[in-house]
């Protein structure tokens, strides 16, 4: 009786449990980040909360909001529509290829009257989401057939091509890694992305090829700052002069001479993690990438207790793909990775990185709360 | 089977995470090492980069030193200049800029092509002059426009100004822009309107005039806009120059010298301050400012009478008759002749096969020593140079300062030329002949002289002996004290306070020969102008107790043929203006207690007695009645005060 009553609260929690259940104390590091990105554009405005920090603020309370309704609605409901929400984001993936604005020199986003979307974030959660459900069907038997990497591949190409083309070469490589994550995990042959890393690097001097100028300026820049100090290697130099400025203990809020100065390029959005280690010097920058590190090792810790394999690979699809969100910002600014143009979630000034990053917290926090259901391969309410 | 399937699945799942989460694990400490190496290992590589991002270091250019007159009237002085510069590197767009500033002061191709230049060679923070002595109004045009005119800075600059223009410009010089190899690595040089001193004293002094550099450290941002002053260092102003010169008997002496090519030196017998140096025609040292017109420099380069050169101290020309005072000095303390012995001149000196002839056809018969020298007897001093010799004669000559330098810190000054014995072997491979003695007895042949130098020698003669030196400029008792080392230590004027009135700044040395001797000779200078039968007869001085005595000279430019001497000699005005005597005259006033002497000498001026004598009376006439204005100006001061 008490065996059989634990199973139901199990399988059928109530809402005041899932509430009770929730890991509180990740969604307050979470805000804690998010306040960290505020006093940071308050500090890009000279000490204003226009016209960054408030309207950052007023964004992120929906987005929490957002998470919170995501995490409590049962993990198999997203089992049920992983495939409904991968199709639809291909489609306005698309969709933007015909009536997407531009923005920053590439096409990105659709307009959805009351905000502007951008398909190729939602696409970066709507392929884990696929993939997890794909290899939750299968067998680890079925996983390793050859002819079994056809579906999941071709799940990753298509919207890879897309995003390619618009061209977003760092939501790319998000998406393909993202997704990659999961096949690994999934249990895919060693071997297979030993060949496909070679492949890669056979493949370079052809994609070099098909790069955009601007896209292999980058490229060559990263290889080379000084290449073109005033041009692309400026943002490079002037990056890393106001980080190695910064020292241990920064130069204090709002005294950036760099940022301030504007010799700090973009920094509102892709580098303000720059602007933090020079004001709040090394320990600044480490207390943000612990913080990071706290939120996202829980996704890949909490996967172990997991019951079932959609909501394994789903937590650790996601974790990795926010994981490498904020490697490559901070890789980038720091010159150990060329300027792709990725923002840092929660802390750069914009909605789509903080909306991705949140659906993708709320997903891990779904699949924490729901992790004693067993659900069998056959489907989520069979 | 389900559930050892969903096993297996789970284990690969863990092993393949742990993999991923320690790849990420790896790439985390990827960062953190990458933090540690730019913030802490290279902080202060970084920390530098960031200073010169951040701070803009804008040379503060120091005020070039006055030159002022004896009694501080100002010759060389600086202007306030509106100008416009532009800083290349905060101008987005140099042309664009260019296009709009040339609708608001005209810019002709010309500067065009100097701007676009400056903008290449120099470095991009450096500013570049655009234009300069702009109208206010167009300045002020500038000044309203400035918002969209990034980089452009309204200047209000100094530009060196000579107020009294072609006055003392020999002196003086001119300053310009400096040249590439001036430019060194001093980085004040490249501020657009600095001036270097390029010729007179300008140039000798240029170090100490310039002063000192300050700089100011501002703080800019990523566009260049200034946010704040950090620090300040304020320039120094260069040292104010006194000069011994007074404007008031320089400007008489040009004036009254007019368009001859001519030169008068005027010097205080007592302490060698020399009162004027002039030398015309002259130039304006304005005119190099901004850089002198090709056609003005064709102008001054091709006129033969050379205005850009300084014959007062540059110009060397053969004494004539005033070198006869050293000769009799020479003769009479080697006791080869006394003052009333006769010797007779019937107009011709023979000498071996060759004959020397005096300037008086058929001679002034008997002649001692006070009519020799009032006459200008040559045969006379053919006569008495032979007798003491060349080498007694050159040592005389430089006893009285002939042959030497002074250094009056003014370029291109001569040496002269006493010959000698030695000498001549040197440098032509003969020996001196006794005729080569003869020639120089009169001041001809192969000695040579400036009007420095004989004003020199006049003022040895009227102060009794000592060998005074001239003095240009009068040096700080800072700079006595310190020696020459260039320094910008403030408080200059302070010391200077008013131009001290310096008693005796020469050596004191005495040229040692007897006064009984150097009376005779005064005695004679004084015949020159006060005998009825003197060549200076006729500019004799007639200021009451205020007599000039002198030496009148004529010195031959041409070799007279004996066919012409047998014809007669043609008259000055007969032959071109190259090939005419230059005149000359020295002398000293007042007689009877020496304040001034005195060299004029004028190029191919024909007879010192007719264009020189009258110029010198003239110049000394009026010092002496400045002078006289003054002792009265200030004797009224000093009833007033008691």
């Amino acid at each position: 009786m008490r065996r059989s009553l634990s199973r139901t609260a199990r399988t059928q929690k109530s809402l005041m449990s899932k509430i009770q259940d929730m890991n509180w104390a990740l969604v307050i590091v979470l805000c804690a980040i998010a306040a960290g990105g505020f006093v940071m554009l308050y500090s890009v405005a000279g000490g204003s909360v226009d016209p960054w920090a408030k309207r950052q603020m007023i964004r992120f309370l929906p987005a929490l909001g957002l998470m919170l309704v995501i995490a409590l609605i049962d993990v198999r409901v997203w089992l049920f529509l992983a495939y409904p929400i991968y199709a639809l984001a291909l489609a306005l993936l698309i969709a933007v290829e015909f009536t997407g604005v531009s923005g920053m020199g590439a096409q990105r986003w659709i307009d959805l009257g009351v905000m502007q979307l951008q398909p190729s974030e939602v696409m970066k959660i709507a392929v884990v989401l696929a993939l997890a459900r794909y290899y939750h069907t299968s067998t680890l038997i079925e996983a390793r057939l050859l002819k079994n990497l056809f579906m999941p591949l071709l799940l990753l190409a298509i919207p890879s091509y897309f995003v390619l083309r618009q061209p977003d070469l760092g939501t790319t490589l998000l998406i393909i890694f993202g997704g990659l994550a999961v096949m690994f995990a999934a249990g895919v042959r060693m071997w297979i992305f030993g060949a496909g890393l070679a492949a890669v690097l056979a493949a370079v001097p052809v994609v070099w090829q098909l790069l955009r100028p601007y896209q292999k300026s980058r490229v060559l820049t990263f290889l080379d700052p000084e290449r073109d100090p005033l041009g692309a290697g400026y943002h490079i130099m002037q990056s890393k002069i106001a980080l190695g400025s910064g020292g241990v203990f920064g130069k204090g809020f709002m005294q950036g001479t760099q940022s301030q100065l504007n010799f700090l390029p973009e920094k509102q959005t892709d580098f303000i993690f720059t602007m933090l280690a020079e004001e709040f010097g090394l320990i600044g920058a480490l207390t943000l990438l612990g913080l990071y590190m706290v939120v996202l090792s829980y996704g890949v810790l909490m996967s172990f207790s997991v019951r079932s394999q959609f909501g394994r690979l789903l937590s650790l699809g996601v974790t990795t793909t926010l994981f490498l969100y904020v490697f490559i910002n901070t890789a980038m600014v720091m010159g150990l990775l060329p300027v792709v143009g990725v923002p840092l979630p929660l802390m750069s000034y914009g909605g789509s990185a903080m909306m991705t990053f949140m659906v993708g917290m709320g997903l891990i926090l779904s699949v924490a709360l729901h992790r004693d259901i067993r659900i069998p391969r056959g489907g989520a309410f069979a | 089977m389900a559930l050892k399937d969903d096993d297996s699945r789970y284990h690969m799942y863990s092993r393949r995470a742990a993999m991923l989460a320690g790849g990420k694990l790896l790439l985390v400490s990827g960062l953190v090492g990458r933090l540690y190496y730019l913030q802490v290992l290279q902080r202060d590589q970084y920390e530098v980069l960031a200073e010169e991002n951040r701070i803009s270091l804008r040379i503060l250019a120091p005020e070039r030193g006055k030159i002022l007159d004896r009694y501080g009237r100002e010759l060389a002085t600086n202007r306030r200049d509106f100008r416009v510069t532009l800083i290349p590197e905060q101008s987005q767009d140099v042309e664009g800029t260019l296009a709009a500033l040339s609708g608001i002061v005209s810019l002709t191709p010309r500067d065009l092509r100097r701007i676009r230049r400056a903008i290449r060679r120099q470095r991009a923070f450096i500013p570049v002059t655009i234009a300069d002595n702009l109208s206010w109004s167009a300045f002020a045009k500038v000044n309203l426009s400035l918002p969209d005119l990034p980089g452009v800075q309204p200047e209000v600059g100094v530009t060196r100004d000579y107020p009294y223009k072609h006055l003392g410009a020999h002196i003086l010089g001119y300053v310009g822009a400096p040249n590439q190899d001036e430019v060194g690595d001093d980085p004040v040089l490249e501020l657009p309107g600095f001036r270097v001193g390029k010729n007179g004293m300008e140039r000798v002094l240029d170090r100490r005039l310039r002063g000192l550099a300050g700089n100011s450290k501002v703080e800019v941002n990523a566009v260049g806009r200034v946010i704040r002053e950090v620090s300040r260092v304020d320039s120094i102003s260069g040292e104010d120059m006194h000069l011994t010169l007074d404007l008031d008997l320089q400007q008489f002496a040009a004036q009254r010298l007019s368009t001859e090519s001519a030169s008068a030196v005027v010097m205080d017998v007592q302490n060698g301050d020399v009162l004027a140096l002039a030398s015309t025609p002259s130039y304006d040292p304005n005119d190099f400012n901004t850089g002198i017109s090709q056609k003005k420099w064709d102008q001054l380069i091709g006129d033969i009478r050379k205005p850009l050169i300084n014959k007062a101290v540059s110009g060397q020309y053969p004494p004539g008759s005033t070198f006869k005072m050293i000769v009799a000095l020479a003769a009479l303390e080697a006791g080869v002749v006394t003052p009333t012995e006769q010797i007779f001149c019937n107009g011709e000196y023979e000498l071996g096969d060759h004959t020397f002839h005096c300037w008086k056809k058929h001679g002034h018969g008997n002649m001692d020593l006070d009519q020799a020298i009032a006459q200008s007897c040559d045969v006379y001093f053919f006569e008495i140079a032979r007798r003491v010799g060349i080498d007694k004669i050159s040592d005389m000559a430089r006893r009285f300062g002939l042959g030497e330098k002074y250094d009056l810190e003014i370029p291109a000054e001569a040496r002269g030329l006493i010959p000698g014995r030695g000498w001549k072997l040197a440098t032509e491979g003969k020996r001196w002949q006794q005729g080569d003695t003869v020639n120089v007895g009169i001041g001809q042949g192969y000695v040579l002289t400036t009007p420095l130098q004989l004003a020199v020698m006049t003022a040895r003669i009227a102060n009794g002996g000592v060998k005074v030196e001239p003095v240009l400029r009068r040096r700080s008792q800072h700079e006595v004290q310190e020696g020459d080392s260039p320094t910008t230590v403030g408080g200059w004027a302070e010391q200077l306070g008013a131009f001290p009135e310096k008693p005796q700044d020469s050596t004191g040395d005495d040229v040692g020969v007897s006064p009984r001797y150097m009376r005779q000779i005064m005695s004679a200078m004084t015949s020159v102008t006060s005998d009825t039968e003197g060549t200076a007869y006729a500019s004799r001085l007639d200021v009451a107790g205020m007599g000039m005595a002198g030496k009148t000279g004529t010195a031959q430019v041409r070799r007279i043929t004996k066919q012409e001497r047998e014809s007669g000699v043609l008259k000055n005005e007969d032959i071109p203006w190259l090939s005419r005597d230059h005149a000359l005259f020295v002398g000293y006033a007042p007689v009877d207690k020496p304040r001034y002497a005195i060299a004029v000498v004028v190029e191919h001026g024909g007879s010192g007695s007719s264009a020189a004598a009258p110029v010198a009376r003239d110049i000394l006439r009026h010092a002496l009645e400045n002078d006289k204005r003054r002792d009265a100006q200030r004797e009224a001061d000093e009833g007033q005060k008691t």
